[in-house]
Parts: structure tokens; C-alpha cells; sequence
């Protein structure tokens, strides 16, 4: 019985792996965009001398990627360097979505950001969210790699 | 209710035993009927009057213009060219001679009669049955001269509903957002207007964002959300008094704002911590309820008629789809399994169907489908267009609509359109600037 449960989870990790590589094969890299996240530089600030302030993602998702990750440990190491600092995450969304749903899925993507500022110890006291939907989009094209550049966390300093 | 089952009756007899008209009203109507607006007879004195205070030449001439667009805007009725009528207006009100409006074809006929009583606009107007020569309505009455414009559409409402069977939506205002400056940095006002795009008035400056404004079902009300002093939350605003106040001063964003029917509550969403929930605010003691408790996207409420149900659209499945519940929160169903994406869903107010938008392989759809999901009917297709919202009636839907712009980000707009629930007679809204947003308002006068 426990032998079976056994086999069975490890097929099953096999198998995810499997999906996972070959969803991972698939994500290919065209100029900017990887997958349909940009990875470009075009419209990114910076906080402080390599600190980009934004991150991106894919469509309809509030999941982080690894270059997000690597951007956001930046900017943690930024914050408790600069403990008096405060900052709001500005989430956006692209224009391929309703009004008030892309509201909520801004609110959802600078919370991930804040999430995971968080678990580099900056307090949530430091951080505040304020979702902009697609209201405030930095290109105005309507093409997959302006919306790309459009589905964002904006890090910026609130003092 | 006549006229309802004066219908029954015709389905069962001979149709020759009847010339009484009537509009099919049921599909698209690609034969309009033709019908003849004469101009409202005015006497010399009520012109001068008229003349003065609204800087009108003809009032009657003007009133009967509205009642023609408006007729001819509903994609129902032919209103002919006045250039064929027979008869001067006078006496057309008095005794029409059929044979003349018979002759250019017209199967009824809007006559009337305005005039300067006591400081006050008296109107008087009949609907004719051309073809059996009769009466079939007559009314009349009193209101203020700047009401001119509502009492061409209180005549319209007043046509459609006895050549129709069902309530006009013609005396009814629009609210919207209006949009100014380039696609990354537009400026949006709340604006109101009438049905046909007069009357057109800015109620906030354009100092900080406002989107998705709501009538209330009186229409004094009106709730929408504003990013004052960066705090997006929902607010309340008397149009008379202009008076404004949050709503939703939760910690955190409170958006997609609605009336419940009986004007009594706010529905909304509230997001905290990645999570949007659906909550409720009674206006008078200010109670705060939970409806919807679920870590995915919970959005765009709209309550059915009744107030028992609430509709809205969630991501609990993985993407977002349209769901109802009972307005208490329990018994949620999914009720949208297409393909695609269903957003933003609005109870009809007959409370037979649901609209929605529908995002599906790159294009947007404006839709409607039964309470319980079935029947789904897809009106219209673009690049972008979302955010239906009803004519008071539930014939008439009206959203918004982007377009797209070329490789340099240049040619964006966002206009208002209309589009019959049939799916026929889709037209734009003029509108002064670029809108967005639009809400109907129920009728005005009833």
C-alpha cells in the first residue's frame, strides 16, 4: 500500500517535471520578451545605481520570475541599507483585459512584489500597494511587446 | 396591457379583420416603420415667448426633430421626410387627412401642439393609426421651458410604448467617463449627458482619476471610483447637490461599485494583500458585510432586479468567469463555460439575461446569455470594447469601445456605442471628448 502511495507520488514528481521541461522548452526568446515577459530595459529606472525599479509579467499571471526575483533582492538590499525609506508598489496591468478585473490583477501583482521584499525581512510597514489597473500604461502600442512592457510592479520611493 | 393583449388576440384571428399597427419588435427589424413626425403646431404668440427664453426659432419644429432621431436611433421606426408632408401642423393636430399620409406611406403619425401658458411649456400630442384611420393615443402636458428637450423624449417613450408594447428609454441620461490626452497620461472626468448626447456636463475637474461611475436607481446618485489624493476608493455623489463622499474608506482599494436596486446598499470589491472579495455597505447605518470570502479575484457584482442574486466574475477556476450567487453569498455557480474569458456581467433589468464581455483568441465581445448560462449570443466583435450596461428597458445595451493603435502607439480612442439587444443597429454615441464608462440611467420620469 505505502510502496504504491510511493510509486505513485514519484511517478507523479516525474511526470510534473516532465511538463515543467517541456513547458519550459517552449518558453522561447524572441528580442525582449521571454515567454511574453519583457526582459528588456526600455522605460526601467533606477532606484539606485543597478536597482531597476520594476518587474514584469506574463499575461494574466502575478507570478514571479527568476529575473524578478534577482530585481526585487536588489531592491530589499537597497531598502535595509536605506532604513528610513518607504516605497509604494505601483501594479499595472496591460489594456487586453476588463476595467475593474485588471484593477484587481495590479493589486495582485505589486502584492507579489511586496510578498517577496518581505521575505527579505523589509517590513510591510514600509511598503504600500496601490494598484492603477491598465490606467497608466508607459507605451501606448498595441502590439505584445508594449503590453509586455505595460504588465508591471513599479517600486517607487514614497519619501 | 392593451396593447399586450391586443397582440394575443391578433395571433389567433385573421389578420385582415385588423389594420391596427404594430412593430416587431422580437428580431432585428429590417423594415422599420415608416412613420411621420409632424412638426408641433405653435401659435405666433407661444413662438415669440419660446423664442426669447430659449433662443429657439420653432420650438414646435425642434421638439418634433428629437421625437424624429430618437425614433429613428432605435433602428425601429422610419421617421419620413418632411419635405413630403401634406397637411400644415395645425390641422393635422385637429383632424389628419389620412389619404395624404397614406399617399407617402407613413403607417402612423405624431401630431401636436405647444404652447406659452403661465411662464410654462403646455404640450399636446396624438398618435395616429394612418392605415385605420383613427386616434390611438392622445396626451397631454405642463413643464418648465429648459425641460424642452426632455419632452421630445417623453413623447418618444410615450410612441414606442403603445406602437411596441414595451417602455421606451428615451427620457434617460447616460453618465460616463470622459477622456482627453495621449493613450500613457489621459485626463478622465465624470460627465453626464442625456440618451441622445445633449444637454453634455463635466462633474469633476480632471484633478485625479475617476472610473466606472453607477447610477443609482432614483438617479440622484450616483457611485463611482476616484483616486483622490491617490487613495483609489469608492464614492458617492448627489448630482443635485453635487455633494461627494467615500464609500468604501477601507484599508485598502474599494472599486467596481454598484447600486443594490432598492438603492439602500453599495456593492463593491475590496482588495487587500493580492486578494479581491465582494462586499456590501448599507447607506444608511453604514453595516459593512462580506458577501464572497475566496483567495482569487472576486469583481464586478451586479445584483438581478429582485435583489436576490448577485452576479460577478471570478478567477477561482483559474481564469476569469462569470458566476452567480445569492445575495447573501452562498450557493455560488459558475455559469459561463465558452471558451474564452467573461468578464463583467450586468443583470438585465427584465432579470431575464446577463451581458458580459468576452475575451476570446485576441478579440473582445460584448454578450448576453440566460441566468443559468445557457443561450449564449455574442452581439458584437473588436479589438477592444467592454463594460455593457443596460437601457433601462433591456433592449438597448451601451459599452465602450478602443481602438487600436498603429506601430508609433498613434490612433488611440475610446468612444461610446450602442447596440441592439438583437444584435442589429449597432451605432456610435456622440460624445463632446473621448468616453468611457457609460451607465444608463433608469427613466426619468415615472
Amino acid at each position: 500500500m505505502n510502496l504504491s502511495k510511493t510509486l505513485k507520488n514519484g511517478f507523479l514528481i516525474i511526470l510534473a517535471s516532465l511538463v515543467l521541461t517541456a513547458c519550459a522548452t517552449q518558453k522561447k526568446t524572441t528580442g525582449q520578451l521571454q515567454g511574453d515577459v519583457y526582459t528588456g530595459s526600455d522605460s526601467v529606472e533606477y532606484l539606485a545605481s543597478g536597482v531597476a525599479d520594476r518587474v514584469f509579467f506574463a499575461t494574466n499571471e502575478t507570478v514571479l520570475t527568476t529575473a524578478s526575483r534577482e530585481t526585487l533582492r536588489k531592491q530589499a538590499a537597497w531598502l535595509r541599507k536605506n532604513s528610513k525609506l518607504t516605497v509604494v508598489l505601483e501594479g499595472h496591468a496591460d489594456e487586453r483585459g476588463t476595467r475593474e478585473y485588471n484593477l484587481a490583477l495590479g493589486e495582485r501583482r505589486a502584492n507579489s512584489a511586496k510578498d517577496y521584499l518581505m521575505t527579505y525581512g523589509i517590513s510591510s510597514d514600509r511598503i504600500s500597494v496601490l494598484s492603477y489597473g491598465k490606467e497608466k500604461p508607459v507605451d501606448s502600442g498595441s502590439n505584445p511587446l508594449a503590453w509586455s512592457k505595460n504588465r508591471r510592479s513599479v517600486t517607487v520611493k514614497a519619501n | 396591457m392593451l396593447f399586450r393583449y391586443l397582440f394575443i388576440f391578433l395571433v389567433l384571428l385573421p389578420i385582415k379583420a385588423f389594420a391596427l399597427i404594430e412593430v416587431d419588435i422580437t428580431r432585428g427589424n429590417l423594415n422599420p416603420l415608416p412613420v411621420a413626425v409632424s412638426p408641433l403646431s405653435i401659435d405666433k404668440d407661444s413662438k415669440d415667448n419660446f423664442k426669447k427664453i430659449l433662443k429657439k426659432e420653432n420650438l414646435g419644429s425642434e421638439i418634433s426633430t428629437i421625437v424624429e432621431n430618437n425614433l429613428k436611433q432605435s433602428g425601429l421606426f422610419n421617421p419620413l421626410n418632411k419635405d413630403a408632408f401634406l397637411q400644415e401642423p395645425d390641422i393635422a393636430n385637429l383632424k389628419p387627412r389620412f389619404e395624404d399620409w397614406n399617399l407617402i406611406k407613413a403607417q402612423a403619425l405624431v401630431t401636436g401642439k405647444v404652447t406659452f401658458v403661465d411662464e410654462k411649456l403646455r404640450v399636446e400630442f396624438r398618435l395616429w393609426d394612418v392605415l385605420a384611420g383613427k386616434e390611438i393615443m392622445a396626451l397631454a402636458f405642463t413643464t418648465v421651458p429648459s425641460n424642452w428637450r426632455r419632452v421630445g423624449h417623453i413623447i418618444t417613450d410615450k410612441v414606442y410604448e403603445r406602437l411596441t408594447g414595451e417602455k421606451g428609454y428615451f427620457d434617460t441620461r447616460i453618465i460616463y467617463i470622459s477622456e482627453e490626452g495621449p493613450k500613457t497620461n489621459r485626463i478622465k472626468k465624470l460627465a453626464i449627458m442625456d440618451q441622445d448626447g445633449f444637454n453634455n456636463k463635466f462633474l469633476t475637474l480632471g484633478n485625479e482619476l475617476v472610473l466606472t461611475p453607477r447610477f443609482s436607481p432614483t438617479n440622484q446618485m450616483v457611485t463611482y471610483l476616484s483616486y483622490f489624493r491617490n487613495l483609489p476608493r469608492v464614492y458617492l455623489l448627489d448630482i443635485e447637490t453635487g455633494m461627494q463622499e467615500v464609500v468604501g474608506d477601507f484599508p485598502g482599494m474599494t472599486f467596481a461599485p454598484r447600486f443594490s436596486p432598492d438603492g439602500k446598499k453599495i456593492i463593491m470589491s475590496f482588495a487587500k494583500d493580492g486578494n479581491s472579495d465582494i462586499y456590501t455597505m448599507d447607506l444608511e447605518n453604514r453595516i459593512v458585510e462580506r458577501i464572497s470570502n475566496h483567495p482569487s479575484i472576486d469583481t464586478s457584482p451586479s445584483y438581478s432586479p429582485d435583489g436576490k442574486y448577485i452576479t460577478f466574475n471570478s478567477d477561482r477556476s483559474g481564469y476569469q468567469q462569470i458566476y452567480i450567487m445569492n445575495s447573501n453569498g452562498k450557493n455560488v455557480k459558475r455559469i459561463s463555460f465558452g471558451n474564452g474569458l467573461y468578464g463583467t456581467p450586468v443583470w438585465s433589468p427584465r432579470g431575464d439575461l446577463i451581458a458580459f464581455t468576452k475575451l476570446h483568441k485576441g478579440k473582445f465581445y460584448i454578450g448576453v446569455m440566460r441566468t443559468d448560462g445557457t443561450g449564449e449570443r455574442l452581439l458584437t466583435e473588436n479589438f477592444y470594447q467592454e463594460a455593457p450596461s443596460w437601457s433601462p428597458n433591456g433592449r438597448v445595451l451601451i459599452f465602450y469601445r478602443e481602438t487600436k493603435t498603429n506601430s508609433k502607439g498613434e490612433g488611440f480612442s475610446a468612444k461610446l456605442w450602442s447596440i441592439d439587444l438583437t444584435g442589429y443597429n449597432e451605432k456610435m454615441v456622440e460624445t463632446e471628448t473621448d468616453a468611457s464608462d457609460p451607465s444608463w440611467s433608469s427613466l426619468l420620469s415615472n
